[in-house]
């Protein structure tokens, strides 16, 4: 497990290192976004479900964004250079996935009954029932997300401020006077 | 740019304490009512966002300087951290809720312990740094970059 854990850590400083490093944009991107699914896949294994599908989501929409973004007129798509070989892959990939994701909905529970009655001794199940007594908030979403589960709010937290300097360190004013406005000038006249 | 209508102007003017109200209730009563501090931050946050808009740019000092508001952004982060912390120099868990609440405290202000806390700074927190980001986005134009044999509309200067 904490070999598993140590490639995948490798394999994500890899794709930072490729996405600083190389000269094509799109290819950053993609490499941002192996970052992303390799973050996923650690939160997949140490057991945070709900973090793993929130940072695959998220990630998907950075993509998109980040795509649409920076390459929104020079985009030249890569299905020009693609070869049958690489349909081939995507097509045998997608029915790889749908198998999976028959097996995976096959062990769903039915429409309408929750996973705590499957599983009596779950955390959930003891939040419902005595986080009233424990914690004194009878908003017990209040009592899971600031005190059971307290972390979570705090890595919002720290999301919304890395958000904030980001925004700061960006946008601000003086980053916009670039050094060669002379040059740019002299062409636009 | 001196803002938008007297009309509306007028109306911000006397709705803006009934927003912040809100907000503050919200962000007060977080654990009893179906509500808490991010709601409640982002409410008070749009009352600043309306005067903003209604009375245009210049009111942006006077009413909540951009300095002022990532100071405040950052000290709500740091007094949710701090609460955090105080859990394990008293309890010496961290996140402990170490403040009991005696079933007599249910539903009133005052119970559940640090929680009321927590959602006062992720208040202050998520208030002012959406202020501020949407101070620092209407406040600077963004250039789109010249295309070397772009169209025309590719100089145009994006407002965001």
């Amino acid at each position: 497990m904490d070999y598993l854990l140590v490639i995948l850590l490798v394999l994500m400083i890899i794709s930072a290192l490729i996405a600083l490093e190389t000269e094509n944009l799109l290819s950053a991107i993609i490499s941002l976004g192996a970052i992303g699914l390799l973050l996923s896949i650690t939160f997949l294994f140490l057991g945070a479900l709900e973090i793993a599908i929130t940072q695959i989501v998220v990630e998907v929409l950075l993509l998109l964004i980040l795509i649409r973004a920076t390459l929104h007129r020079d985009f030249r798509s890569p299905v020009d250079h693609r070869e049958r070989f690489g349909m081939l892959v995507g097509v045998t990939l997608i029915i790889l996935l749908s198998v999976f994701a028959v097996r995976v909905f096959s062990t769903f529970p039915d429409f309408g009954s929750s996973v705590m009655d499957r599983f009596p001794d779950t955390p959930a199940l003891t939040y419902l029932r005595e986080g009233l007594q424990r914690t004194g908030a009878p908003n017990i979403i209040c009592a899971v997300i600031l005190d059971f589960r307290a972390y979570d709010t705090l890595g919002e937290i720290t999301i919304l401020f890395c958000a904030i300097v980001g925004s700061l360190a960006i946008l601000r004013r003086s980053a916009h006077k670039r050094p060669k406005d002379k040059d740019r000038d002299t062409d636009a006249a | 740019m001196t803002g938008m209508s007297l009309i509306v102007k007028t109306v911000a003017r006397w709705l803006k304490g009934f927003i912040l109200l809100v907000g503050i209730y919200f962000t007060l009563y977080g654990h009893i009512e179906h509500s808490g501090g991010f709601a409640g931050g982002v409410i008070i946050a749009c009352a600043f966002i309306l005067v903003f808009i209604a009375e245009g740019k210049q009111v942006e000092t006077r009413l909540l300087s951009k300095n002022v508001a990532s100071a405040f952004s950052s000290l709500g982060a740091l007094l949710f951290l701090g609460t955090a912390a105080a859990g394990t120099f008293t309890a010496g868990i961290f996140f402990k809720n170490f403040i009991t609440t005696v079933p007599a405290q249910y539903f009133r202000l005052l119970s559940s312990g640090t929680m009321l806390l927590l959602n006062i700074s992720v208040a202050v927190m998520v208030s002012t740094t959406l202020f501020v980001v949407f101070v620092i986005l209407s406040a600077i134009k963004i250039e789109v970059p010249l295309k070397p044999g772009g169209s025309d509309d590719d100089e145009k200067e994006t407002n965001l």
